[in-house]
């Protein structure tokens, strides 16, 4: 993991780098000269050589220090102090209905094979994966929000804001998920060790989910976390179209600015963040699948 | 003389009629009802895409001021937008944008991930860590937060709309490749080619590659409608087509502001991009059905 971390912030710094434009020029301003904008370009240590600015820039990140906005002037950290725990509350909300919603369908479609609502279900599933996240997000507003005016349409002031934010980005997994809980439950309730059960006199109500949908968790969970990153990619999307004040519109901000550092440093904690999930993951499936903890 | 008569008498009748694959294809495809409908979609899409520009009621580019905002009617099949320029008509051109993009998109990304897959695999060693690794790097980034970090370093535009898309889709192909590149290797077939002294291009691209077309074609058909998403998610962040394109992403976006009073100009683009993609979906899980059984119920 540290090998990859090391050579994605490597990436970053130097992609970020060539980006068009001159950032020294955007911190002056339009009219200044250009002594003005030499004068500013080693302040911020543009002009050494490009090594030399990774050096220092990756000292810095270890020291806590993310770098300057070049648009407001203000610390990276203290920039994201603001909008790291909104995006995180929304990210685990999204995943939470994500999870919630995606095995009760999957389940119900799986125990109810080929009646009415497994097909109710599947069709949920199929439209939520092929829908736009962005397109979700403005129905969701132009019903609940314009029509019937139950939730506020954008900024994260109140648990309200959350709830369509978050529906809209937790469709896409939860619809996965509904299809990947029924195939892996529909494979489990085939083996031996359910038809025991039920021969032994079980009832259905104990049989589905204390026996087969414990053993059908094990690709759920994986999706799940290989699915984290759909989040943190929708979540830009998801941001934008409610206005909330999430690391994800603080991207797309930025590159409309050119703010680099905002840039470089949000790129690098996206990845940080989805290398660390997927290692819980790891984890997770190793406790969930007794099989692979006996082997390591 | 005699054991030779008697396994003859047993031997079953072979029927005359040739073998066909396709044939065959075609006849679990027509079962498969939800897909056949859906591929029946994208082929008209494909139609549209194509001729949609010359059998556009309206110009799409061209701005009537007096009819901005109409509703659907009798005229304007899905309404007009801000500009008064007709929706359908946009719809129409923009079929070719945004099936253009997605499927140029998906097949560079799938040439890239096949050479590098077919590489790592056949032969292995240095080649196979490196590119894995490489991949690994990707992985290490969200598919559309890479497209996105894609199309901010090298600027806004639908050329680099299909190099961010492409780039991402690289790895995925790479993965898939590469795991039936080392199944392959391992075939009787395989050995005998090399026995008889054929080249490694020969073995990797006439005997193992032909073996992964099947969850290629899946895999291919399932990565158009994400990048259909994904090229028209761009758009709509700003990344993408410029505003007056009538990509169906852009028309959405510019339609965001109307959504109170005119909802139809972010519903008609919107349901566009949901039904194409649906399509697309639906097409691959049947193909995977037909073409890749093993893989059904994974």
């Amino acid at each position: 993991m540290i090998p990859i971390l090391f050579i994605v912030s490597i990436l970053i710094f130097f992609f970020t780098h060539l980006i068009p434009g001159d950032p020294a020029r955007l911190v002056a301003g339009k009219d200044a000269t250009l002594e003005e904008v030499n004068i500013i370009r080693a302040e911020l240590g543009l002009d050494k050589p490009i090594w030399d600015q990774y050096i220092t820039y990756m000292s810095n990140l270890f020291q806590g220090d993310l770098g300057t906005s070049l648009k407001t002037g203000l610390p990276v950290s203290e920039m994201f102090a603001d909008r790291f725990m909104p995006s995180i509350y929304l990210t685990f909300m999204s995943m939470g209905w994500a999870l919630v919603l995606g095995l009760l369908i999957g389940t119900l479609s799986a125990v109810f094979k080929n009646k009415w609502p497994d097909y109710l279900g599947m069709v949920t599933a199929v439209s939520g994966i092929s829908m736009p996240g962005f397109w979700l997000g403005l129905i969701l507003i132009q019903i609940f929000s314009v029509q019937l005016g139950w939730f506020p349409t954008g900024g994260a002031e109140s648990w309200k804001s959350y709830i369509l934010p978050s529906l809209t980005l937790g469709a896409g997994i939860m619809s996965m998920l509904a299809r990947f809980t029924r195939s892996s439950l529909l494979e489990t309730l085939r083996a031996d060790f359910i038809r025991t059960g039920r021969a032994k006199g079980l009832k259905e109500s104990v049989v589905i989910p204390k026996h087969a949908l414990r053993n059908s968790l094990i690709p759920v969970v994986t999706i799940a976390g290989l699915q984290f990153g759909f989040l943190l990619g929708g979540s830009v999307v998801v941001e934008t179209v409610f206005s909330f004040p999430g690391m994800g519109r603080l991207l797309i901000d930025s590159i409309a600015f050119r703010d680099y550092p905002v840039i470089q440093a949000e790129l690098l904690l996206f990845s940080i963040e989805f290398i660390l999930v997927n290692l819980i993951v790891d984890i997770m499936y190793s406790m969930l699948n007794p099989k692979i903890r006996y082997v390591s | 003389m005699e054991i030779i008569k008697e396994v003859n008498a047993y031997t079953p009748v072979i029927p005359k009629k040739k073998y066909s694959p396709v044939k065959e294809f075609f006849k679990n495809w027509k079962k498969q009802k939800m897909a056949f409908g859906a591929s029946i979609f994208i082929l008209l899409l494909i139609i549209i895409a194509i001729i949609g520009p010359y059998i556009a009621p309206y110009d799409p580019y061209e701005p009537d001021y007096n009819t901005t905002l109409q509703g659907p009617s009798n005229e304007h099949w899905a309404g007009t937008d801000e500009y008064g320029r007709d929706i359908f008509s946009r719809l129409l051109v923009g079929a070719r944008i945004s099936l253009g993009v997605s499927f140029l998109a998906v097949f560079l990304g799938a040439a890239g991930g096949i050479l590098l897959g077919l590489m790592s695999g056949y032969f292995g060693g240095w080649l196979d860590r490196l590119i894995m690794r490489g991949s690994d790097v990707m992985f290490a980034f969200p598919d559309l937060l890479l497209a996105i970090a894609i199309v901010a370093i090298l600027g806004p535009g639908l050329t680099n709309v299909v190099i961010a898309v492409s780039v991402f889709s690289i790895p995925s192909f790479a993965r898939l490749v590469r795991g039936s590149t080392l199944e392959g290797k391992e075939t009787v077939f395989v050995e005998a080619a090399k026995s008889m002294g054929a080249s490694h291009r020969r073995i990797m691209f006439k005997h193992i590659f032909p073996e992964t077309l099947g969850s290629l074609i899946v895999f291919i058909t399932m990565r158009i409608g994400t990048a259909i998403l994904a090229a028209s998610s761009l758009s709509f962040l700003g990344l993408g087509a410029s505003p007056e394109t009538p990509d169906w992403g852009a028309m959405l976006s510019l339609g965001r502001d109307y959504l109170g009073t005119a909802s139809h100009v972010v519903m008609m683009p919107g349901l566009a991009i949901f039904l194409t993609v649906l399509a697309f979906n639906l097409v691959g899980d049947g193909l995977r059905d037909v073409l890749d059984p093993k893989t059904k119920n994974e």
